[in-house]
């Protein structure tokens, strides 16, 4: 325990109340008894759930306190963290589970790291080495979670992560930043509480702050007509896709495999998707702007009639171009190897297929697309 | 009370250099440490627009718009998503130039938030378009001998963003530092396209008036102007056009003076960042004889 940290436990024992924080209860004695009694009078009381002491002196107090990780907690919420009812200090109790257990069984499991998913991030708590009851947190990608810290990429400046999330690992730009393909091979270690906040809020931005208004049942969800009809100039079409149509949306695009948010919008407030929504631990409030975007194209699309065509294909060739969808669909396309030729999507067999069945002009089975209306 | 300055910007889907100049600016500005928090929202990107004055945790908040001109996305998107439900465009009492600030209490958070004007209408913008000047040519003292060319887009959705290119070209002329100053679109005449004939004078330096590089300033403009017949194939600074040097300067975002413009207005909101504008005016000096 620091100096100034037991100065603080004084101070905070003295005021109105004392003090009552996870399990820890001090305050001068007598306060409530006696408003005339003098700075010697009562002494102080010092409980724990493992045990009370009551009567102590100042240097008796300083005694039970010394060591106590309940002192050195509560310093570290009360006196350091702060921001009560806020975002981050949820986030930071959230991750050494503070409502469901008491400061020992924290204590012991943070010496060994508690460790949170959250999206593609794994955030590891500890405590520092010094037996202050400061935390310290390191935040890398869940795959990389084995992997040694002299392997991965250190960082320690939250505003690196912006730099460092742009592009996946195969250098593609990600425009939306809770993408399932956030980029491995890095690491921000021995960060403090602050840093740790900045670092998640900065690779998923704005997630926090649902995530806690969700908890308190207060997340203001806007359903796909809430946000589409507010859109306006290029946009505004989007309000008019078909319900049956924003059902493929939200299979889609708002899938576990395309996004880390559980999609908590539906078609209205009293109208629920029938896709799932995923199992991501923080919500998603509203329909992105990658999918409105997106949603305009289809919105075009959607506007199209269906008509007939005749083509004459194998069962196999069939079976090929579905099997070229799937692969282009769930991004396996470059894992297929070049001479696999047993791979629907492989590039040999695809342009074997495109010079059998496709005409110079790239229609299928030599068919023209009709766009008269 | 805490304070925190929200740059809001487009960002892209699209383009990962987009979002850069915004960056850059807001980090200017956080290392000057007028504010306690500086924060960043897009349109396009993450945080969005609607999210972000819930990531800031300061009880008053100074909105910039990183954007060139008053119109659709600062009269109408920006208020909207920031969720300023008593927003009016009249309370920026703007002839479509003056817009300065406006506050209101954001539905979302309950915190007071000054909506400031643009970026690309302040008039210290005028100074950021001489500084880019300076900086790729790489002469503090550039002017005598060279021709001034403001680049606008000119949609004729907007009728103030033209406006807002007249009013720099207009500003840079009165100093009278350069021998001639032009304003020139890309959708309007006098067209960009046909720079060398707008010019007496053999230099010009050309600035477009865009907050980042995109396929206007990098792909568009250099080939309208004829500094290159394929983008992708580079061009030079200074390039030989018709008898004249080009020194293309690429989107006056980037420049990082556009910081002090950030800071200017929230100055002109009411935030006390006299010292931090000093102290960015000075970092983002161009030194004499600097090389890139």
């Amino acid at each position: 325990m620091l100096a100034r940290q037991f100065d603080a436990l004084l101070s905070a024992a003295g005021s109105d109340g004392g003090i009552d924080f996870d399990g820890l209860r001090v305050a001068r004695e007598g306060t409530g008894d006696d408003r005339d009694a003098t700075a010697d009078a009562g002494g102080y009381a010092f409980a724990t759930p493992e045990h009370e002491a009551t009567g102590l002196s100042e240097s008796e107090l300083h005694a039970h306190a010394d060591g106590s990780a309940y002192v050195t907690n509560w310093y570290f919420w009360e006196r350091e963290v702060q921001r009560h009812d806020s975002p981050r200090r949820a986030f930071l109790r959230h991750a050494e589970a503070a409502e469901d257990h008491g400061v020992h069984d924290r204590y012991d499991a943070l010496a060994d790291g508690m460790v949170t998913e959250w999206g593609q991030l794994r955030i590891e708590a500890t405590l520092s080495d010094d037996g202050d009851g400061y935390r310290r947190y390191d935040v890398r990608h869940v795959d990389d979670a084995d992997r040694p810290l002299a392997d991965l990429e250190s960082y320690h400046d939250p505003l690196e992560a912006r730099e460092l999330s742009k592009h996946d690992d195969d250098g593609m730009y990600r425009p939306l930043k809770t993408g399932t393909n956030m980029p491995t091979g890095w690491a921000f270690s021995d960060l403090d509480w602050r840093d740790a906040v900045e670092t998640v809020e900065t690779l998923y931005p704005a997630t926090v702050a649902n995530w806690y208004r969700e908890q308190r049942g207060t997340l203001d969800v806007d359903h796909w007509t809430d946000t589409t009809d507010r859109q306006t100039g290029i946009y505004g079409v989007v309000s008019e896709l078909p319900r049956e149509a924003v059902e493929w949306v939200a299979e889609a695009a708002c899938d576990d495999s395309q996004c880390v948010k559980r999609r908590e919008w539906q078609y209205s407030e009293d109208d629920e998707l029938a896709a799932d929504g995923g199992v991501g631990a923080f919500p998603c409030r509203e329909p992105c702007s990658l999918v409105i975007a997106a949603g305009r194209k289809w919105t075009k699309l959607e506007e199209e009639e269906s008509r007939e065509y005749t083509f004459h294909l194998t069962p196999s060739e069939k079976e090929q171009l579905e099997g070229i969808v799937d692969a282009v669909a769930d991004g396996r396309v470059d894992e297929i190897r070049e001479a696999d030729v047993y791979k629907d999507a492989n590039r040999y067999r695809t342009r074997y297929l495109r010079a059998k069945l496709f005409d110079d002009h790239g229609a299928l089975g030599g068919v023209p697309t009709d766009h008269e209306e | 009370m805490s304070q925190a300055l929200v740059i809001v910007a487009h960002g892209s889907h699209l383009n990962p250099g987009s979002s850069a100049p915004t960056y850059d600016h807001a980090d200017t500005i956080r290392a000057a440490g007028a504010f306690d928090e500086v924060r960043t929202g897009f349109w396009k990107e993450e945080p969005s627009l609607r999210e972000v004055l819930r990531t800031c945790e300061a009880d008053e908040v100074y909105v910039v718009p990183m954007f060139i001109s008053e119109g659709y996305f600062t009269e109408q998107v920006i208020p909207r998503e920031l969720r300023l439900d008593d927003w009016d465009v009249t309370d920026w009492d703007s002839d479509g130039l003056s817009a300065d600030v406006a506050t209101y209490t954001a539905e979302d958070t309950g915190q007071t938030v000054h909506y400031c004007g643009p970026v690309g209408t302040h008039e210290s913008m005028t100074d950021v378009l001489v500084r880019r000047a300076e900086s790729v040519t790489n002469d503090p003292d550039v002017g005598e001998g060279f021709g001034f060319a403001v680049v606008g887009h000119g949609t004729e959705r907007n009728e103030n963003s033209a406006k807002a290119i007249e009013y720099h070209a207009d500003r840079v002329r009165d100093m009278d530092r350069f021998d001639e100053v032009q304003a020139l679109y890309m959708d309007e005449e006098p067209e960009v396209d046909d720079v060398t004939d707008h010019f007496t004078v053999e230099d010009v330096v050309v600035v477009p008036l865009f907050i980042s590089d995109g396929f206007h300033t990098q792909e568009d403009i250099p080939e309208d102007m004829g500094l290159t017949d394929d983008y992708r194939t580079g061009y030079d600074v200074p390039a030989a056009v018709d008898g004249h040097r080009i020194w293309y300067a690429g989107a006056v975002g980037t420049e990082s003076l556009m910081a002090d413009v950030v800071l200017e207005r929230a100055a002109d909101a009411g935030a006390d960042v006299t010292a931090a504008i000093e102290s960015v005016r000075e970092t983002t000096r161009v030194a004499p004889g600097a090389d890139d």
